[in-house]
């Protein structure tokens, strides 16, 4: 497993753990007083670490490489999913993985980014990131759900739309802007998840949702701390302290009315538990959906409207 | 202050007062190094005699402008909290916007106002671009919201005219969504039938054009203007290629159907009020409806 800096104590500690299970395989000497009294010191340091992580720290395991992507929550929650592909206007684009597919037992379509999960499938996808084309499909896909009256799920996993020649010649900013428009205006239950990186313009292109959810540990932010240091502080060192200034964690974005519910991720974060992230995950969609499947269509688009024409009418108390 | 000032009588104050002299009576064209005078400078509308570079307009003056006789009226906007987060980088937000505010006299960098065009009620929306970039937070957000609304009040059409650089950093999340809320907000406007333009100049990027400004019925820009959504440091460094010339200017813009048209800033009050009142079937006033010729070759 891919081991952050400040996962170190934990992850020599587990590292132990497994030398002195080896030892034991060989010998018939008794150690398991001495595994479980690591184990137990492994669970007190993730509990520690866990409780307390930082903006920053946050941002690592946001982007953590092991982290369940778009593609593992499909798989695992989405029977008779049906990729839909292309925006009818110039190609397909990869870095948005979409289609139709039921959510414990009833038709959705699910739009999300997907980052890839190795060198090739990561240059498939491109990273995550998004052109014009994979936002005109989801705003195809979005009105082709509203059409049908399904519910749209929605999974946002991306450092950012591309910023790319290409890109900007087929005019990513319109293609951006429209998709929020459709976002605001489909007429059926829309859930949004923050599963790791909410990176911008690219982001909240899919994320104009009735019910907007945050996995515990992802993040949400206008510009990449990185981008925010390098700017702001002419450095990009200072990417600890442009985390910190951005309230970009769940729990912050929470207080400011922004998310609507933070989801629990497994102690020590969803890499470490991939299977229990997604249900977790699963619970939180299942209950969001509830409630807001039972309302009209014209009800569910204006309590969105006018959710989103208050933003920022009050900031942090 | 000295004796004198602080004992004249409030009338006189303004005869002991240093007049105020322009500190700069000539400014260089940034394209082709041509000076121009302060005087020529206006008539031209800050548009270089030489070679035509169109400069950036202040927002109060292209208000009078645009509007007939120069008249308009400017609503006061509602107030949002400021520094929403709290933000502080190598110095604090707040200080940077008590800063900015008296350095500008204005409370934040978009200016509403109302008035006629052509004898067409039309409610105006325009980025102040001195004001920290033209960059969108809250109070921006809450000036389109504010311009849409009177629009749809007054049936009236609503323009807006962006000059930012894009989200303001400062306000995080809050700005971000700021393009979720001023895309409601003109679509209020579009709902009701009335007119929504928009006229793009330098600079429109990031989170501002990928909202509001890409979704005007029809999209006008200014010769030049650089608009886009990601800038250009940023494709450069991620892509290590040198961009093509003139890329993402407002005539790439217009060559890969992004905007309708690109309009010298000597024709923009008379191809405004030619659309208002085509798209609304009125007739304007009737030297208006003269064509201007670049703007049929645009």
């Amino acid at each position: 497993m891919h081991v952050l800096d400040f996962e170190k104590p934990i992850s020599e500690l587990e590292g132990k753990i497994e030398e002195l299970r080896h030892l034991s395989d060989g010998g018939d000497v008794n150690i398991a007083d001495e595994v479980g009294r690591l184990q137990a010191k492994v669970d007190k340091l993730l509990r520690q670490t866990y409780a307390k992580l930082t903006p920053w720290q946050k941002t690592q395991v946001a982007r953590h490489p092991e982290r369940p992507h778009t593609a593992d929550y499909i798989a695992a929650l989405i029977t008779d999913f049906t990729p839909l592909a292309g925006d009818r206007c110039f190609g397909e684009d990869r870095a948005i993985m979409a289609g139709l597919g039921r959510f414990r037992g009833a038709s959705v379509m699910v739009i999300g980014n997907e980052k890839g999960h190795d060198t090739d499938s990561r240059l498939a996808h491109n990273f995550g990131m998004a052109r014009p084309e994979g936002y005109r499909k989801a705003r195809r896909l979005m009105d082709m759900a509203s059409h049908f009256g399904l519910p749209v799920l929605t999974l946002v996993d991306t450092a950012g739309a591309y910023p790319g020649i290409d890109a900007e010649a087929r005019g990513q900013a319109e293609a951006i802007a429209r998709s929020i428009e459709t976002c605001l205006d489909i007429r059926v239950p829309f859930v949004t998840a923050i599963i790791g990186e909410g990176g911008s313009g690219g982001a909240i292109a899919l994320a104009a949702a009735n019910t907007v959810l945050m996995l515990e540990h992802s993040i949400y932010s206008v510009i990449s701390p990185e981008g925010c240091a390098s700017i702001l502080w002419r450095s990009g060192e200072a990417a600890r302290d442009a985390a910190e200034a951005l309230r970009l964690t769940a729990q912050d974005l929470h207080k400011l009315g922004v998310v609507d519910g933070i989801v629990p991720e497994p102690l020590g974060g969803a890499h470490r538990n991939r299977e229990q992230t997604i249900q977790s995950l699963s619970a939180a969609l299942d209950a969001a959906l509830g409630e807001l499947v039972p309302q009209s269509g014209g009800v569910l688009r204006a309590q969105r409207r006018d959710k989103f024409i208050e933003m920022g009418r009050s900031g942090l108390a | 202050m000295n004796w004198l000032t602080n004992y004249v009588r409030p009338k006189l104050q303004a005869l002991v007062r240093p007049k105020e002299v322009p500190d700069n009576l000539w400014q260089k064209c940034p394209s082709c190094d041509h000076l121009m005078f302060h005087r020529d400078m206006e008539k031209s509308l800050h548009v270089c005699q030489h070679c035509g570079h169109h400069l950036r307009l202040p927002a109060k003056k292209r208000l009078e402008m645009l509007f007939d006789d120069a008249k308009y009226q400017r609503i006061e906007l509602p107030k949002t909290p400021d520094d929403p987060l709290k933000f502080r980088d190598q110095k604090r937000y707040a200080d940077r916007l008590k800063d900015t505010r008296a350095k500008t006299g204005e409370h934040d960098a978009i200016i509403v106002a109302h008035g006629r065009m052509g004898g067409i009620n039309v409610v105006i929306a325009i980025f102040n671009f001195e004001f920290q970039g033209g960059s969108m937070g809250t109070a921006v957000g809450e000036g389109i919201v504010a311009a849409a609304d009177l629009a749809v009040v007054q049936d009236a059409p609503l323009i807006v005219i962006p000059a930012s650089g894009g989200a303001r950093m400062q306000e995080g999340i809050l700005s971000l969504m700021q393009m979720a809320r001023t895309t409601v907000a003109v679509d209020r406007v579009k709902e009701k039938g009335l007119p929504y333009l928009v006229l793009l100049t330098d600079p429109t990027t990031g989170g501002v054009s990928a909202s509001f400004a890409m979704l005007g019925d029809i999209a006008l820009a200014e010769p030049g203007a650089v608009i886009g959504f990601a800038g250009a440091r940023v494709i450069e460094t991620t892509i290590r290629e040198k961009l093509p010339d003139g890329f993402q200017k407002a005539e790439y813009l217009l060559d890969k159907g992004m905007v309708d048209m690109v309009v010298p800033r000597r024709d923009l009050r008379a191809t405004l009020i030619r659309l208002l009142s085509l798209l609304r079937n009125r007739n304007a006033a009737g030297d208006l409806l003269a064509l201007p010729v670049d703007a049929v070759d645009a």
